[in-house]
């Protein structure tokens, strides 16, 4: 039963990681109703702009801001030089050139910065945490929870930032009706780049995060991979529903791939580890096939 | 005219369909005779285009009750509805836009086509007689409608006019018993709505198609509808021939009240 | 001047619907047929055999079976390569299992047990659309790769998976020198393509076109929008696994699980991205540009770095072609979204204009 928990607290805090780049996938689909596939590059490309600063000598402060300069940049461009000449295009085709955009990137970061697997120490320690060992046994990684922590004070940091500033509230109109926000004067496009800074700013996150627990890599790029079946459980347009299904693709992915395997061993003799690489998308389509608006959203007529 | 109006092949009974909380349709009930042109009136908003989908299955109502043909249903199915001879324009034009015009048009008889996919793939006989069996009767649709010259061109590209004309003709490709049409002069000027009048007529004259219309110029509607229902807030407040329609104190009210 | 179709009057319905009713693209077809059956066995040497023209059209069948599902039925899908790899791993079974079993046999089987699969996978396009639907198809990529890795009974218990082929006999003849194994793929490819064009062109097209342009139309009209997409699923995946067979028996010998990987499938969506979406004529052309590209780059960049006299190691060059695959899948979306077939087209009809521009 320890063994359980350990296993069920393991995977909902790297389940809250994976709530944070699809965090990035939703903030992005809300305002402009853009599937970025290229998340997870982006994700690379901030985690390697910052240790590309960090190696150049800068504090970690200054290359964070330094990253997320770099990553507004990449966001003002991609509206200008990509999304302002598309927008008659139908989403699926969108969504084809943020593939194109995620090779783009997949090449252009390790061309700024080398292409080796960087380490990165952002003063966060991975031990087990001692209260909890003690008095429940369980293994519960310090870092993890710090991350997850973390992850956590964005999402209610954006939360507020929608709420209550001019901007975040321009923001929601424009994810509400495109139209309306048009009419009223609010510039789509500047909206557009800002939203893609502000996804730039989460993958920035979420890439010091994975970056620093398992080096900066090429790899970093799958997180999008993680992400994808989180949209479809939670739905592309809700925050709560990216959260949520994190929490729930973290979780039992890790269980699946725990308890799984061995039942397999038993019937077909043989070795069925990772699992974990298909089980959330299994789960996500089983998930849909019963309730195919997903956790959070209403369901919809088309309307003719 | 020539054409005899018939009994009712069409009867909705309390019909009620409701979107959340929106309650776009309210025990509305009315009939359709064989051979006639019914219109459905109302302002925006009435549950006019709702009626439509209800009738040919696009909405399923949570009330009511449809009689086709002597048959009783709870909601129509898209497939049973197209099977049975509906067919239907949309109000805000539903072609396949990536389309020719000619393969548009021969999509609207699909159902009529029986070869099966291997058939077409080795271009069998008779997905080949068929292909040019049906292509004669399409070509008497695009005749009727004077669009031979855009046979070819992806509906896409033509002008909004020429698409209204294309919808009405993948409709009268399947050779319906009853046409629905949602709105199919909005938007035209005042020849092309002249020139839509004179197909609908047509049809209903020489074909002896039966035609449910929605129309927002009365002009029009006073001019060729045998029947008039009047719906305002998803409720019926006016039924009768156009005479009686016009005099109608509720139906006058509700049009004051929300001036278009 | 000579590409015209005036005074090539269509007498009747039947001339109208060939699929090339204008006569010069008929002569022009036939010449490639001539070239590509005759003249190119006689000339090409064994590195383009099978550096280049066995890929090329073992892509585009692929490129094709994708198109069929994309491009002509709308719905959006990140897992042909996994299909391949059915097919590859099916035709690799009979073949091993079955005592004399002919290949042809085993490749159409190849292709049924890709389609039973597509068919699965396709279920959930009754109930989700669009990105969903494309986000779905990831699992059967991620699914069929591990299954293929984990059960050692898929690759008759070699070891990760990997199979390496036996040879091919057709009819007691052996196809085992290139050229012979080329015209093999060829023969295959060509039907295939004309049972596709043929497919596009009738009723089964126009159903998947319709529900593709606007689906709750197309059910109007009495379409079934199941049948249809679940056909499309099928018939698409048919070709990804017979393609997919070819690519272990025809082109590599030997292949493994992982060599069907995600990346397989983008390239492949690639090519009709490239090619055209919705184009048969597209899938060869885009299979082309695709596989030809890193050829092209692989010979210019180490030329471009002598000339500007910068040293590109492996990994630069290879960083270079990432970026200039992301960069031109951007560039066709957004300056001709329908690809290297509607140039094509262009090209044509400019040409028919000629020598008068206007
Ligand atoms: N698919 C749907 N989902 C949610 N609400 C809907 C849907 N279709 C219609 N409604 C609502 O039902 C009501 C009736 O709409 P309907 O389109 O039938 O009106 P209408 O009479 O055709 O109006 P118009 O003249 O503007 O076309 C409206 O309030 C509309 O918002
Ligand atoms: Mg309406």
């Amino acid at each position: 039963m320890q063994f359980f928990f350990e296993v069920l607290i393991g995977g909902l805090l790297s389940g809250i990681m994976y709530s944070l780049v699809a965090l990035g996938f939703v903030l992005i689909y809300k305002a402009s109703g853009v599937f970025n596939f290229a998340q997870g590059a982006m994700v690379y490309f901030a985690a390697l702009s910052l240790v590309g600063c960090l190696e150049k000598g800068a504090p970690l402060w200054l290359a964070f801001i330094l990253a997320f300069v770099i990553m507004t940049l990449l966001g003002i461009a991609t509206e200008k030089f990509v999304l302002r000449k598309m927008v008659n295009q139908s989403p699926i085709a969108l969504f084809m050139a943020t593939i194109g955009l995620a090779f783009f990137i997949e090449g252009l970061a390790p061309m700024l910065w080398g292409n080796q697997v960087w380490p990165l120490d952002i003063g966060l320690v991975d031990e087990p945490i001692g209260w909890i060992l003690d008095r429940y046994n369980i293994v519960v990684s310090s870092f993890d929870l710090t991350a997850a922590g973390l992850a956590m004070a964005l999402v209610a940091g954006l939360a507020l930032f929608f709420q209550y500033t001019r901007v975040g509230r321009a923001l929601r109109a424009v994810a509400d009706d495109h139209q309306a926000a048009l009419s009223i004067g609010i510039p789509l496009q500047h909206i557009w780049a800002l939203v893609w800074a502000v996804a730039g700013f989460v993958a920035l996150v979420a890439g010091m995060l994975w970056g620093s627990r398992n080096g900066v890599q090429y790899a970093l790029t799958f997180t999008a991979l993680k992400a994808l079946p989180v949209l479809i459980l939670g739905g592309f347009t809700s925050v709560p529903g990216a959260i949520v299904g994190g929490l729930i693709i973290g979780a039992s992915e890790k269980l699946a791939e725990i308890y799984i395997p061995p039942v397999l061993t038993d019937i077909f003799g043989g070795n069925f580890g990772g699992i974990e690489n298909w089980f959330p998308y299994v789960l996500a389509l089983l998930f849909l096939l019963v309730r195919p608006e997903g956790l959070f959203g209403e369901r919809h007529i088309d309307r003719v | 005219m020539a054409r005899q109006i018939g009994g009712v092949i069409l009867d909705l009974k309390n019909i009620s369909l409701r979107f959340g909380g929106v309650k776009a349709l309210t025990d509305i009930s009315f009939d359709v005779r064989e051979h006639e042109i019914r219109a459905i009136i109302g302002p925006n908003g009435a549950g006019k285009s709702s009626m439509l989908n209800v009738i040919n299955g696009v909405y399923r109502p949570q009330e009511g009750e449809i009689i086709f043909r002597g048959e009783h249903r709870r909601d129509m199915d898209t497939h049973a509805a197209a099977e049975a001879g509906i067919a239907r324009t949309f109000q805000n034009i539903a072609l396949f836009k990536g389309m020719t015009v000619l393969d548009n048009l021969m999509a609207g008889r699909n159902l009529k086509m029986k070869a099966n996919f291997l058939q077409h793939a080795f271009w069998w006989g008779p997905a080949k007689r068929e292909e040019l069996a049906h292509r004669r009767k399409v070509e008497e649709v695009i005749d009727f409608l004077d669009i031979e010259h855009i046979r070819k061109t992806p509906v896409g590209r033509l002008p909004y006019g020429l698409q209204k004309r294309v919808e009405l003709g993948r409709a009268l490709a399947a050779e319906p018993q009853i046409l629905l049409l949602d709105e199919p002069m909005a938007g035209m000027n005042v020849e092309e709505k002249q020139d839509m009048c004179r197909f609908i007529l047509d049809v209903n004259d020489q074909l002896g198609t039966t035609i449910v219309l929605i129309e927002h110029d009365m002009g029009v509607v006073m001019d060729i509808s045998d029947r008039v229902v009047v719906l305002d807030y998803g409720k019926k407040i006016g039924d009768g021939v156009p005479d009686e329609v016009k005099s109608n104190p509720e139906v006058i009210a509700a049009y004051l009240g929300t001036q278009h | 001047m000579f590409y015209r179709e005036t005074g090539q009057f269509k007498t009747s319905y039947a001339a109208d619907q060939q699929i090339f009713p204008i006569r010069q693209d008929r002569i022009g077809i036939m010449l490639l047929l001539v070239v590509a059956f005759v003249v190119v066995p006689l000339v090409a040497s064994n590195y383009w055999f099978n550096a280049i023209l066995i890929p090329f059209l073992i892509f585009s069948l692929a490129a094709l079976g994708l198109n069929i599902l994309t491009g002509y039925a709308g719905q959006l899908s990140l897992g042909s390569a996994a299909f391949m790899a059915v097919g590859a791993y099916a035709a690799y079974n009979f073949q091993v299992r079955v005592e004399g079993m002919p290949i042809l046999a085993s490749f159409v089987l190849a292709g049924l047990t890709a389609a039973g699969v597509g068919i699965l996978f396709g279920l959930p396009s009754l109930r989700i659309k669009g990105f969903y639907l494309a986000v779905a198809t990831l699992a059967a990529q991620f699914f069929i790769v591990w299954c293929l890795t984990k059960f050692p009974y898929l690759s008759n218990n070699s070891s990760s998976g990997v199979i390496s082929v036996p040879g091919i006999e057709v009819f007691g003849m052996k196809f085992d020198a290139p050229q012979e194994r080329y015209l093999l793929v060829l023969a295959i490819v060509a039907l295939l393509a004309l049972a596709a064009k043929n497919m596009v062109r009738s009723t089964t097209g126009r159903a998947w076109m319709a529900v593709r342009d606007m689906d709750v139309a197309a059910e109007v009209i009495g379409i079934r929008l199941m049948c249809t997409k679940l056909l499309a699923f099928a018939v698409s995946s048919f070709y990804c696994g017979v393609a997919g067979a070819l690519y272990a028996f025809c082109y590599l010998g030997s292949v493994e699980p992982d060599g069907f990987s995600l990346d397989l499938s983008f390239k492949i969506l690639f090519m009709i991205i490239v090619g055209g979406v919705g184009s048969v004529l597209g899938s060869f052309l885009g299979a082309a540009f695709i596989l030809l590209l890193p050829i092209f780059l692989d010979i210019f960049l180490p030329w471009l770095s002598g000339v500007l006299q910068l040293p590109f190691d492996g990994a630069t060059v290879s960083h270079i072609q990432l970026m200039v695959f992301g960069a031109l899948i951007m560039f066709f979306l957004i300056v001709e979204p329908h690809g290297l077939a509607r140039l094509w087209q262009i090209g044509k009809e400019k040409l028919r204009l000629w020598p008068f521009p206007h």
